[in-house]
């Protein structure tokens, strides 16, 4: 492909206006139709936005990482099988497969906060941006809070539930790959809940969103992880009821 | 009431009405998750053969969902208009579908029974249709609806501007809305989905844009897409043409959008007395989508297309100037792929049609589901066969809000050329006067110095 735009396209005279927004506008045309550089770049993002859905958690990392830290952690699995039992099952992708029940029925420990980090719609969001954000959060946690980690792949947010339940905490915080966008293919999001239990639904969970190179620095994420955990463990609540306007916290940073 | 049917010496039995809809519809994801597909091809055969025997009668002797818990339920049966519905009375559904393809059966007769056709009825008899029965039957359909313009006319197709910006950046707005314009879009409406519901945002989108309205004499009608109740707050503060709602085909899937039936009513009485359009009083715009009821956890084991078709009888009580499906914006968990979308997105179509909706579809898809452009260009063009009334012009197919992709304002300029459709008459006129296209529908070149571009707010 050429450098030079091909003298067969029809340019806009509005290409100053794209300064206002990131949106495809003065494309230009070649009769009605986008011209085959744009075309190839939109078809460029998808192929982005595609494969994001298929990377894996790169766990032994994750791993290495959280134990240098000096947490306990757990491995585990949804009941989803495969990536297309995924896409179409998100009931399996909420609830534990027996083989990772059992790992925790030994745990005897309670816990404060469970940090779940989950592979979600593109888990390699969470490969690059969780352990970034964490080494920021930790040290400002309270020392006396019994902290623990899991990684666990095939899941939604809700199987943050069932991983609170088991091993009894009064806090998670889910870090999930979000659904992938042309625009932001590796975007994380972290859902956090107080006093998590089976079967809750979205308004009991306040959610930090956008969390990729283009949107919220892993530093502005933990400024907000901080802050809803200090909320959450002083009401007691998690969810609409807390009313906090993350996006206005962020503003007076 | 069990319904049976016998297949080389196996019966297949049907607990009751619901239960064969479910059995009957074409495969899609949203209905197994639901547990309500059909096991077997055979057995969604079996449902098939059932279904076409039944009466049409029969769905109104028996309620999907009861009428004593359900709003919708007792708003389709006490509208019903039994002299409409008298013509086809005595038909079966297989019946009712061969009725509906006779040549006989023109523009002007389906507008007579429209309003004695329940969603069930609807919804029954798409099932047992196949892709180019559902063209052919919408397409002699016609729905017209009027606010500043004309839409849906035969040989018309509009197209909802969506300006959409992350942040809700007005200059960002404006600047999609002029590239828009210069393509020759935004004759349904121009639409924003705000980022943020709140009064003052939403107000000072459509101050901002209706200031370009009236600047340019732009015959078109503009909205911001927030909740219902924001815009009944704005009504005597900011300029509202169109009150906008998502609705789905529960009492309970709406009240978790938190509406109801009453709060459309006020809403709509509210925006009427406003008088603010100049060729005609529709001033709702609905959207709905398959999926919306089970992932509201409201479905009553009612199959996810009737439950859609069921919306557009709350949708049909309040004369919409538009109502359009998201048809694949609800994910692959629901709509798996191309295949399903395009069968979902003919089936909406021609459902809402038939209903006697101004129906216009978001054809488009996320990057979970097993889609692509090739996938949109597919179904655009059939719906444009079909005579969908509008269809969704958003940069370069790629909402950079919303995070997913539906038609362009050039999908629309292609779709327009190759069916030899034009915009709504008024603003072709004015596309026209402004030098934006000319006679053959072609669009002209636009230099820097255009009035428009000098327009930025």
């Amino acid at each position: 492909m050429s450098g030079k735009d091909s003298s067969l396209v029809k340019k806009d005279a509005w290409d100053n206006l794209s300064s206002f927004t990131n949106a495809r506008i003065a494309l230009g045309s070649v009769g009605n139709s986008i011209p085959l550089k744009e075309v190839l770049q939109f078809k460029l993002a998808h192929a982005h936005a595609k494969d994001a859905i298929y990377t894996e958690l790169d766990i032994p990392f994750l791993e290495k990482e959280i134990q240098s830290l000096g947490f306990p952690i757990w491995t585990v699995k949804s009941k989803v099988q495969n990536r297309e039992e995924y896409l179409k099952r998100p009931d399996f992708g909420r609830l534990l497969n027996t083989t990772s029940e059992e790992l925790f029925r030994n745990s005897t420990n309670e816990f404060d906060i469970i940090f779940v980090l989950a592979d979600g719609l593109s888990a390699e969001a969470v490969n690059t941006n969780a352990i970034s954000l964490l080494k920021e959060v930790l040290p400002q946690l309270d020392s006396n809070y019994n902290v623990g980690f899991v990684l666990t792949t095939h899941a939604r947010v809700a199987l943050g539930d069932a991983i609170g339940t088991q091993l009894k905490a009064k806090f998670t915080a889910v870090l999930i790959g979000e659904r992938p966008g042309l625009s932001s293919p590796e975007s994380m999001g972290i859902y956090t809940t107080y006093a998590p239990t089976k079967g809750l639904t979205d308004e009991r969970r306040n959610c930090i969103s956008n969390i990729h190179k283009n949107g919220l620095t892993p530093k502005q994420g933990a400024l907000l992880l901080n802050y809803l955990i200090q909320q959450s463990f002083a009401k007691q609540i998690s969810g609409v009821a807390l009313k906090i306007n993350l996006k206005e916290l962020l503003d007076k940073e | 009431m069990a319904y049976k049917h016998t297949i080389r010496n196996q019966v297949y039995s049907f607990p009751d009405l619901k239960a064969v809809l479910a059995k009957a519809s074409p495969f899609r994801t949203g209905d197994a998750l639901a547990g309500l597909a059909a096991e077997s091809n055979l057995e969604r055969i079996a449902a098939q053969c059932v279904l076409s025997e039944l009466p049409l009668q029969a769905f109104l002797s028996e309620a999907l969902v009861p009428y004593e818990e359900d709003e919708i339920t007792r708003l389709i049966y006490d509208t019903h208009d039994e002299e409409a519905f008298q013509e086809i009375s005595g038909l079966t559904v297989g019946d009712f579908r061969d009725w509906l393809l006779t040549h006989e059966v023109d523009t002007q007769k389906l507008t007579q029974i429209s309003k004695g056709l329940t969603p069930e009825m609807v919804s029954a008899v798409s099932k047992l249709m196949r892709n180019q029965d559902l063209i052919a039957v919408a397409q002699k359909c016609e729905v017209i609806t009027q606010f500043r313009n004309t839409i849906g006319k035969k040989g018309h197709l509009s197209v909802r501007l969506q300006p959409n910006h992350p942040t809700d950046n007005i200059k960002g707005i404006a600047a999609s809305m002029m590239d828009g314009l210069l393509y020759g879009s935004g004759d349904a409406v121009i639409g924003i989905n705000p980022v943020t519901d709140s009064v003052d945002i939403v107000g000072n989108q459509l101050k901002m844009m209706d200031e370009i309205r009236m600047r340019f004499e732009i015959p078109t009608q503009i909205c911001v897409l927030c909740h219902l109740t924001t815009a009944l707050e704005l009504l005597n503060d900011a300029p509202v043409d169109l009150v906008f709602q998502s609705i789905g085909g529960t009492e309970k899937t709406n009240s978790s959008f938190g509406i109801n039936l009453p709060m459309l009513q006020e809403a709509y009485e509210g925006a009427l007395e406003l008088n603010r359009g100049t060729v005609g009083e529709n001033i709702m715009y609905f959207e709905t989508g398959q999926g919306s009821a089970l992932s509201a956890n409201a479905n009553w084991n009612v199959d996810q297309q009737t439950c859609e078709v069921r919306a557009y009888a709350v949708a049909r009580h309040f004369n919409p100037l538009l109502v359009n499906s998201v048809v694949g914006f609800i994910g692959p968990e629901y709509l798996f792929d191309g295949k399903q979308i395009t069968r979902a997105g003919l089936e909406d179509h021609f459902c809402g049609k038939l209903m006697g909706l101004p129906m216009g579809m978001d054809v488009c898809y996320t990057n979970h589901a097993e889609a692509d452009q090739d996938d949109m260009d597919n179904l655009m063009t059939l719906l444009g066969v079909a005579g969908c009334n509008f269809i969704m012009g958003v940069p370069g197919s790629d909402d950079v809000m919303l995070n997913y992709q539906t038609t362009s304002f050039h999908d629309a300029l292609y779709l327009r050329k190759v069916l030899n459709k034009k915009p709504a008459p008024e603003f072709e006129a004015w596309l026209l006067k402004m030098g934006i296209m000319d006679g053959s529908g072609n669009r002209i070149s636009i230099s820097n110095s255009h009035r428009l571009l000098n327009s930025m707010p």
